[in-house]
């Protein structure tokens, strides 16, 4: 009899019944900062010489200017200042993991001082001019080429925005109803809002005319042959797949599903999502913290975050852990899934193996078989690669990791029609990630259709 | 223990923080808050010649998310019936026997001069100031600083009142002057007891950039306005010190104004002469309590020291100030950086860079953000620990002589000083200076 690890726990949060519990659970983790909050923080930047926190911004955003021209009452300007850098500029202030970014970055944490609060900042002076439509951008005088750009995502999106200013035609094809990617669909409500993210993109869009056809999935070669007749280049923002098959008995009973697609369901559905009273999620990543952080947010009772390796070994930030810890969720570590449990065709549990790292190497404890005993498992073990499309655009090669292969520079693929950035490229990684890739795979694409013209030229050493 | 009790040219107060002549003063039911609160005496907002007030009246300086680090009004003398002024006066010396009560004065002709000095004195004012400080609306009807500009005016209404007054008599001075020394003089020179300095400085505190009208605005215009506040303080300090200073001032006792909000301010000041200090920005912007952070700061100032009176310490600043010409040449100081405290903004280093002598360098290593100082080209400016946000961080180390003391003065002397405009004894000859075209190149 292998023995089971639950126990009788209250739940943090109280199931939500409405919109506004459920906003209330899922409270911003970065809400929108006032006038005085923003003159105060504003007034602590130092304004660092060659500023240590734009050099870990991925899209090198001149944080100090931006900061400066809030101060002194030029929001519009510094929000200028930021889509200068980055077409996702509202986004990446909420839902970047600034404290590893820009604000780890910032030298006063060395005084053991607050950093800024550089995210929340950005997203102040970002949000007035959304909200105001300041018109901030114009599209290029048309030079006559057309680009096409797969998915709406961070990538696709600030690509179709720079080729827009360049003069191109854009048209960005997304397989689902709305644009925005991960940023909606794979992001913890308590970090943005739906209508954070899709308004940004409708800001842009208003002023960049790129056009976005939705409920178009590109899945065929005959739909790629049609695009490479059509447009003189290709974008690929196509990101990463699925969550992955575990290939674990009873990983097809009902009440187990992937991490990924949890979230999506949940931010659509919000207080409506059936959540269950107790919730095993597997994984150490950054999506198996959200998955669990959002389970116990929904009322469950119970929700594990299981990991087969050790806790120091998780891929996870440790602040998004503490949060996830802080709505009540329990660490489990060093347990290796064995099976999921079934009774009646639903999930009835999870067996797991302990497990001992060593070296970074993973042996199974004999004889140490314990149960988890639970109403749904969460899968946040990583996402399938889209390995069938992107077999289906000829020349375009793939690394060890199943990414796609690009000059680190123009963001162009072995297939030279093809450009990509954004998760299919890095892997998964995060929204600020996918914004800069796309900006530089625009102009990458512009360089390549114009580089008879000029030298190629980046906007950033 | 220490005694903060004063006695300013034969006016008596419990201690030297004093209201300057203000709108906190506007009242007796005012100056009575204040002496409740610690306060030892206060200058009565100045009465005299009948005026009536304009909306909106004040205007501040705000640096970053410091509000009023400099304050400017155009507000006039007391609006008040001199009637109303005259019996509050008499209240508030019936409650608060001990505390200073001064009265500040403005009016035009000798014969009112000596009818409001009755009147002041009869109410039981313990003494007098003379406004010819006020730079704003006043001195378009020929007072206030219209007479602190013009030395032999002033001296003759200080002569005129000095005849009439039987209480102490103190003549507060305006700043909108190349010397101050001339007002003082003729303070002197007309007989008063005391000198308080400085009153407000002429200025435009801003302009709102949608109606191009300057603050504070009057129905879309405005007037340059009196400055004070935190902002003025070593503008008043310098002054202070050059009456201090002056062989035929400085037994002259001297109230200090000008920026007072901490007990280090008031301690400034008595270092550079002050024998009482006046507040009004400060008490504006926070209120008649923060005299108790002045009083707790002063006296363990004085009781770490053995200081028993204010009198044990004021003016010891004033040897230490001299003319440029008798500075020490050979001294040299040399920044230098802490490298654990150092947390890698680089301000010092752009600073130098930009804005002073190219001493400082930074490392081509991205990951090591602390600057190093080259010793060899540094001046020894301070401008680094100056812009440095951490506290003693960077620190002026001194070197060691490299030749005994000498000044310009005794250089002069010895003729060993550069003469022509080439000449090879120029101080900053030989100095280290990139290339221009350097600056450039990278």
């Amino acid at each position: 009899m292998v023995k089971s690890l639950n126990s009788d726990l209250m739940a943090e949060y109280k199931r939500p019944q409405s919109e506004e519990e459920f906003q209330q659970n899922f409270k911003q983790k970065k809400p929108l900062m006032n006038q005085t909050e923003a003159f105060v923080e504003s007034a602590r930047c130092l304004f660092c010489y060659d500023a240590p926190c734009v050099k870990a911004c991925p899209t090198h955003i001149d944080i100090p200017l931006f900061i400066k021209q809030i101060h002194t009452g030029n929001t519009i300007g510094a929000a200028e200042t930021i889509y200068d850098s980055n077409w996702m500029g509202n986004a990446c202030g909420k839902v970047c993991p600034t404290q590893v970014l820009c604000e780890g970055a910032c030298v006063h944490n060395h005084a053991h001082v607050k950093p800024i609060e550089i995210g929340r900042l950005q997203n102040f002076a970002t949000r007035q001019v959304i909200d105001q439509e300041k018109s901030l951008f114009h599209k290029g005088a048309s030079n006559g080429k057309k680009v096409a750009v797969i998915g709406a995502g961070p990538a696709g999106i600030s690509c179709a925005c720079e080729l827009s200013v360049l003069g191109y035609e854009v048209t960005v094809f997304e397989a689902l109803e709305r644009p925005s990617g991960l940023t909606v669909y794979g992001t913890a409500p308590y970090k943005i809002t739906n209508e954070e993210a899709l308004s940004e993109i409708d800001y842009l869009q208003q002023q960049l005319g790129f056009k976005v056809q939705y409920n178009s999935a590109i899945t065929t070669r005959e739909q790629l042959q049609s695009l490479e007749n059509q447009y003189d280049a290709i974008f690929l923002g196509v990101g990463i797949g699925p969550t992955a098959s575990l290939n674990v008995k009873g990983e097809d009973v009902k009440g187990v599903t992937g991490a990924v697609e949890f979230i999506r369901e949940l931010r659509f559905k919000k207080h409506n999502m059936p959540v269950p009273r107790r919730v095993v999620v597997l994984g150490g990543g950054n999506t198996a913290m959200d998955a669990a952080s959002e389970s116990a947010r929904m009322g469950a009772e119970q929700v594990f975050l299981a990991y087969r390796r050790s806790k120091e070994e998780m891929g996870g930030y440790s602040f998004e852990y503490d949060l996830a810890l802080s709505a009540g969720v329990q660490g489990v570590f060093n347990a290796s899934l064995r099976e999921i449990l079934e009774q009646d065709g639903y999930v009835a549990g999870v067996e797991f193996v302990k497990t001992v790292s060593q070296n970074g190497r993973l042996t199974e404890v004999p004889d140490s078989e314990f149960v988890i005993e639970c109403d749904l498992v969460i899968k946040a073990t990583g996402q399938a690669k889209m390995v069938d499309f992107l077999s289906l655009i000829p020349g375009l090669t793939l690394d060890s990791s199943r990414r796609i292969k690009v000059n680190t520079q123009t963001y162009q693929t072995e297939n030279p029609r093809y450009f990509a950035g954004g998760d299919a490229v890095n892997g998964g990684a995060e929204v600020v990630n996918g914004a800069y890739e796309g900006k530089m795979a625009a102009q990458g694409i512009h360089h390549s259709l114009t580089s008879h013209l000029s030298p190629l030229t980046s906007n950033h050493g | 223990m220490a005694d903060l009790s004063i006695n300013f040219a034969g006016i008596k107060a419990p201690n030297p923080f004093w209201l300057a002549s203000a709108p906190p003063t506007n009242s007796g039911y005012q100056i009575m808050k204040a002496f409740d609160a610690g306060w030892g005496g206060a200058v009565w907002k100045t009465m005299g010649v009948p005026i009536i007030n304009v909306s909106s009246r004040y205007g501040g300086l705000n640096y970053r998310d410091t509000r009023m680090s400099g304050f400017n009004n155009i507000e006039l003398i007391s609006d008040r019936t001199l009637a109303d002024n005259l019996k509050e006066i008499e209240e508030v010396k019936k409650y608060f026997p001990h505390h200073a009560v001064i009265a500040s004065l403005m009016v035009e002709s000798r014969k009112e001069w000596e009818q409001i000095i009755r009147d002041v004195e009869n109410a039981g004012a313990d003494g007098i100031e003379l406004n010819f400080g006020c730079p704003h609306g006043m001195c378009e009807r020929g007072m206030g600083s219209a007479v602190g500009q013009e030395p032999e005016v002033l001296e003759t209404i200080v002569g005129w009142v000095m005849a009439a007054a039987k209480v102490p008599v103190i003549t507060k001075l305006t700043p909108n002057i190349s010397n101050i020394e001339d007002p003082g003089l003729a303070a002197v020179k007309g007989g008063t007891n005391a000198i308080s300095l400085i009153n407000t400085i002429k200025s435009i505190m801003g302009i709102d950039l949608d109606t191009f009208a300057p603050y504070p605005t009057v129905d879309g215009k405005g007037t340059n306005g009196g400055y004070c506040g935190p902002a003025v303080k070593p503008i008043a300090m310098n002054m202070v010190r050059q009456l201090a200073q002056h062989p035929d001032i400085s037994g002259t006792p001297i109230s200090g104004i000008g920026g007072i909000e901490t007990w280090r301010d008031v301690v400034e000041y008595i270092l550079l002469g002050a024998t009482s200090v006046q507040v009004c920005t400060a008490a504006m912007h926070y209120g008649f309590g923060i005299v108790r952070e002045m009083d707790k700061g002063l006296r363990r100032f004085m009781d770490e020291r053995g200081f028993e009176t204010i009198y044990d310490f004021a003016g010891k600043a004033l040897p230490n100030i001299v003319e440029w010409k008798e500075l020490n040449m050979s001294y040299k100081v040399v920044a230098s950086i802490n490298p654990a405290k150092c947390i890698g903004c680089q301000l010092c280093y752009i600073a130098c860079e930009d804005g002073a002598h190219q001493a400082i360098s930074v490392s081509s290593d991205p990951a090591n953000r602390i600057p190093s100082i080259i010793e060899e080209n540094c001046v020894g400016c301070n401008l680094c620990s100056l812009v440095c946000p951490v506290e003693a961080c960077i620190t002026m180390e001194k070197q060691p002589a490299k030749v005994a003391p000498v000044t310009w003065e005794q250089l002069t002397e010895t003729g060993n000083i550069p003469t022509t405009f080439n000449d090879p004894r120029a101080g900053g000859n030989g100095h280290y200076v990139p290339e221009p075209a350097a600056a450039i190149k990278r």
